[in-house]
């Protein structure tokens, strides 16, 4: 039986393409209602990671578990267990606010009365009762990010994936979302997300580095800044990654 | 080199831009600062000739953005924000598709890119759709150096981009500034403020400010505290309460509280946070970041 508080856990998880290994034999684990931040350059292999442990793409080896399910042989019951959410992929911009939660709804398969109720707490608690009638593309884009990362818990997932969330948003909006994070956390979802604000990094309960395909560094932000002797994730960031 | 007088510019009832007004000398290097949506793109695409305003002038190198628009694409480099090499070629092919644009050789003006393109040399046969995020962007800033610009138009350049590709980006214009090159570069990230010479803080189609990070930072209008020490999350909803609080928000593992000027001192802080559950928490008084001035003038004009 799997660990119920072990979210993510991967051993030796790899992904070659041809002779180039993006994902080189990580392992690790992450706790039920753990903020953990994926951070890493550009190229470092991050989102190959993600992917293999969305069920969309198929490891060379290793193993990993994601919401107790094998990412080989169950990849559809871990889609229906995750939320994902990024910057890039986001909400129907020609349908409005309750249009865009009824499509997800019905994706996720929920039933007419949930995509009901769940409209009405979602559009009150989001304060967008003036506006779910709107088209998405004439809201605010720091109001898209909070109903894309509020459609991706549609479906009450146990896990959330959030890739870069934040690019790009004013620094007050930016913080709104975090606060959101907070709470998806408190009520027991776990978050796993990656950003490039190394302030961000501060708020994870735990982070992993990938260099070249591996995890190089993991541990509370407190932890790597002892360890690499840094006064904030940023010079942690930067002497792993130029020492490599 | 740019002087831009009161640009207005809507697209249907949205106005993208709602009378900017800066002017940036000569080897400045300008920055514009502010999240997505603000207007920096529309800015851009006005002051590199290949959108109309509505109404105002700009001139860039002395030349009107309508009417001398022909004159001005030869003498501007121009770098958007989306990715805007052609993804078949390879490295070498982009950047001899570019000099022949502007009439020139790679050779010919190799010395300004060569800095950047030594980078790039591993990988000269190699597709441009094939490089990762870093490098592509150090082949786009080549491209748009390649006919030796008197002026850098650079729209987001390290957006998405990691930390440690930001800081050689900001290096590499570092050098290009001591060639004398004008560059007017935006970008969301307020921690880059610091490098340029000037900024202009920008939200909703307007520019808050424009001055030195240092004069901007040091204008800060209230008295700022970091506290430390506590969980940050509990620390936020317990400060939002302090009747003396101005503003609070998180600052990576630490809390930034804006009070009036004058309005409570430690003392009164220490209590508020003892009596409230927080007594483990350490304070001490703080200089504003770029950061924290830029939600002070959101608030300020919300």
């Amino acid at each position: 039986m799997p660990d119920p508080q072990i979210a993510i856990k991967t051993d030796g998880l790899t992904k070659e393409f041809g002779s180039f290994t993006a994902v080189n034999a990580i392992t690790f684990e992450v706790h039920r209602g753990e903020i953990f931040g994926f951070l890493g350059a550009n190229g470092a292999g991050k989102t190959t990671a993600m992917k293999m442990l969305n069920g969309l793409l198929k490891p060379t080896r290793g193993r990993a578990t994601v919401a107790g399910f094998d990412v080989y042989r169950e990849s559809e019951q871990i889609k229906k267990r995750i939320g994902y959410m990024s910057q890039k992929f986001s909400l129907y911009e020609d349908l409005t606010v309750r249009e865009n939660i009824r499509f997800y709804g019905g994706i996720y398969g929920l039933s007419r009365k949930a995509i009901r109720e769940k409209t009405a707490a979602l559009v009150e608690r989001l304060h967008m009762e003036e506006v779910k009638d709107t088209l998405v593309k004439s809201l605010p884009l720091g109001w898209k990010q909070k109903l894309s990362f509020s459609i991706a818990l549609l479906h009450d997932p146990a896990i959330v994936f959030l890739d870069e969330p934040t690019g790009g948003v004013d620094p007050v909006t930016r913080r709104q979302f975090w606060n959101l994070i907070y709470d998806a956390a408190e009520r027991g979802v776990t978050v796993f997300v990656t950003t490039h604000y190394m302030d961000e990094a501060e708020y994870c309960g735990r982070i992993s580095i990938m260099v070249d395909g591996r995890i190089e560094a993991l541990g509370t932000p407190g932890e790597l800044k002892a360890r690499f002797g840094a006064a904030n994730m940023d010079e942690v960031f930067l002497k792993l990654a130029r020492n490599k | 080199m740019i002087q831009v007088q009161d640009i207005r510019k809507a697209y249907n009832k949205v106005q993208a831009l709602d009378g900017i007004s800066f002017e940036v000398g000569k080897g400045e290097l300008f920055g514009i600062i502010g999240p997505d949506g603000a207007g920096k793109s529309t800015l851009f695409r006005i002051l590199t000739t290949l959108l109309l305003p509505d109404s105002g002038t700009a001139l860039v190198d002395g030349l009107d953005v309508v009417k001398d628009y022909k004159k001005i694409r030869n003498r501007i480099g121009y770098m958007p924000g989306r990715f805007s090499l052609y993804q078949d070629l390879t490295v070498e092919e982009n950047l001899n598709f570019f000099a022949s644009l502007f009439g020139t050789t790679v050779e010919a003006n190799y010395d300004l890119i060569k800095d950047i393109f030594i980078m790039l040399e591993p990988f000269r046969k190699r597709r441009a759709g094939a490089l990762s995020g870093g490098m592509k962007q150090k082949l786009a800033l080549s491209c748009a150096l390649i006919h030796a610009p008197k002026v850098l138009f650079l729209d987001e350049p390290t957006t998405g981009v990691d930390p440690v590709s930001r800081k050689e980006f900001w290096e590499m214009l570092a050098k290009l500034k001591e060639k004398g090159i004008t560059i007017l570069v935006s970008t969301p990230y307020m921690d880059e403020a610091s490098l340029c010479d000037r900024v202009g803080l920008m939200q909703d189609g307007r520019i808050f400010t424009i001055d030195t990070p240092q004069a901007i930072t040091r204008s800060f209008p209230k008295d700022l505290w970091e506290i430390s020490g506590e969980h940050v999350y509990k620390l936020l909803k317990v400060l939002e309460k302090f009747s003396f609080t101005h503003a609070v928000h998180a600052f990576g593992e630490v809390v930034h509280l804006s009070l009036p000027k004058g309005g409570a001192g430690s003392l009164e802080i220490m209590e508020y946070l003892l009596e409230n559950g927080c007594g483990q928490a350490e304070i001490k008084r703080i200089d504003a970041g770029i950061e924290d001035c830029f939600m002070e003038y959101m608030n300020e004009y919300a």
